[in-house]
């Protein structure tokens, strides 16, 4: 399949998540079990990773800025603005892409391999709006949760890297958590959070939806909505950085 | 009733079904016979649209479903339901909450009445108190009574069954069959069945195609098998020396 027809197929799916569900409460129940898979789920994961980002960002900004004429307190600063400009958001995104993008495309392959899509399209149910619209909208709601409690994590990361260690003083860290503060910065972080959950759970979607074949087809499509996904959140972050900064 | 009018499909510029004419009647088993690769199942796809036709007309009780828009198609599908090779349940449900799937999605019935229709169609299909039971846990031939629970919870003018006795013993295979042929006789559904289990002919066929290398190569019921001297059928249902021995001790009147 070349890439236009590739493309071309996501955008015709895309159309087909959001028009007007069948039955609203049943879509509803299916969003609610969607936010609890993709975010409660991923919530251990993303924190173990925030919180160790945010105390090795800490220690290597420390070790770079103590002894030059940098004020100690910039490591709380530096620390505080990479999670929330780009770490955060990007790093949480791309483990989820891992995480949550090979689950949905080997959970819809299965489906398509085991017919039960096509079941669903005996019954007459719109089977991109009802598979995959609540995993979308489930994202793009919990996903910015996730990248809020990442960022947070990982500044408390920098925190006990800070106080564990004697490279800077807590206090320094702290005025530095508080320094040339931009709320802005948390605007960005969320609208890439919002739009790196679109295309993660979207584009593993698609590879799910689409196999054709039997289980080597399916790790293949797997993995491939794995690479995918993360080369889109990239190219969506450069686009997104040269756009709102 | 159904009718198929010259129905052609092609994948990829390579025809598969070369003008097919049938009719599958109400309240009648209709199969579809014929060996693996003759388009069987690319002709229930067509039918029940999940494969758009190449060429030509399929009508449900006169309606031409190949001229029909989106909104006619998915009311239509409320009419139908099919029975999956492999069942096709939904892995994450439980034998119940399959049942119950498309009343909850295309129903404002109560909670209670959900349930009673759900024990009403599992016991229907012998599978009563296995409510709880997931996919996972039950054997290949109670997923398909699920699946046949499933097909016929809406109460469906037309049903589908796409090889109901693969991966099945032969005792099992005849409930099967059995369960098919009683709830068309009871619903006065239209069934087509889809099938290459001889035992499937001889024991539900009232009207019978067979399909050889996309097109119908003879048409009939299942007396009309034992008097066929059409070869290709003769070889495809009496392929073992064994049956070919009883065939012949049958008409003989041995």
């Amino acid at each position: 399949m070349s890439i236009f027809t590739s493309i071309g197929q996501y955008m015709i799916l895309m159309s087909h998540i959001f028009s007007k569900p069948e039955n609203g409460r049943m879509y509803y129940k299916e969003v609610m079990r969607q936010m609890n898979a993709i975010g409660v789920g991923s919530i251990p994961i993303v924190a173990l990773i925030s919180f160790f980002i945010g105390a090795v960002t800490a220690v290597q900004t420390a070790f770079q800025f103590v002894g030059s004429f940098i004020p100690a307190y910039y490591v709380g600063y530096v620390v505080r603005d990479t999670m929330l400009l780009e770490l955060s958001s990007t790093i949480t995104c791309l483990v989820l892409a891992g995480k949550v993008g090979s689950n949905l495309a080997s959970e819809l392959g299965t489906m398509r391999i085991t017919e039960q899509i096509d079941a669903l399209e005996i019954m007459g149910i719109n089977t991109g709006s009802y598979l995959i619209g609540p995993k979308v909208i489930a994202a793009v709601v919990t996903i910015p949760l996730l990248v809020v409690l990442s960022a947070a994590l990982g500044i408390l990361g920098g925190y006990m890297a800070v106080a564990t260690s004697n490279t800077i003083k807590v206090s320094e860290y702290l005025r530095g958590l508080h320094a040339f503060f931009d709320p802005y910065y948390v605007t960005i972080m969320l609208i890439k959070a919002l739009v790196f959950g679109f295309l993660l759970t979207s584009i593993s979607s698609f590879y799910g939806y689409y196999v054709e074949g039997g289980a080597y087809e399916l790790g293949k499509s797997s993995t491939k909505a794995v690479v995918i996904s993360s080369v889109a959140i990239l190219l969506a972050d450069y686009v997104l950085a040269f756009l709102l900064t | 009733m159904i009718r198929l009018e010259n129905i052609r499909k092609s994948f990829d510029g390579e025809e598969v079904l070369h003008g097919i004419d049938a009719t599958f009647e109400a309240g009648k088993c209709n199969l579809v016979i014929g060996k693996s690769g003759s388009g069987k199942t690319v002709l229930v796809k067509c039918i029940v649209g999940l494969f758009k036709v190449s060429a030509g007309h399929i009508y449900f009780n006169n309606v031409d479903i190949t001229r029909a828009g989106k909104k006619e198609m998915r009311m239509l599908r409320q009419e139908i339901g099919m029975l999956f090779q492999g069942g096709a349940l939904f892995d994450s449900k439980s034998v119940e909450e399959n049942v119950r799937f498309p009343l909850d999605m295309f129903t404002k019935k109560s909670d209670k009445e959900k349930r009673m229709r759900v024990d009403e169609v599992l016991e229907r299909v012998n599978l009563q108190g296995q409510n709880l039971k997931m996919p996972s846990e039950i054997s290949g031939g109670m997923k398909k009574r699920v699946g046949i629970a499933r097909a016929i919870v809406m109460n469906p003018k037309y049903l589908f069954c796409d090889e109901p006795n693969s991966g099945l013993d032969p005792q099992t295979s005849l409930v099967i069959d059995h369960l098919i042929y009683e709830i068309t006789k009871e619903y006065s559904i239209t069934t087509v069945v889809n099938t290459h289990d001889m035992n499937s002919v001889m024991e539900i066929g009232e009207n019978i195609i067979f399909l050889h290398k996309g097109c119908v190569e003879w048409s009939g019921n299942r007396d009309n098998v034992l008097t066929s001297d059409n070869q290709l059928l003769e070889d495809f249902i009496f392929a073992s020396s064994f049956l070919k021995r009883a065939k012949e001790a049958l008409v003989q009147g041995k």
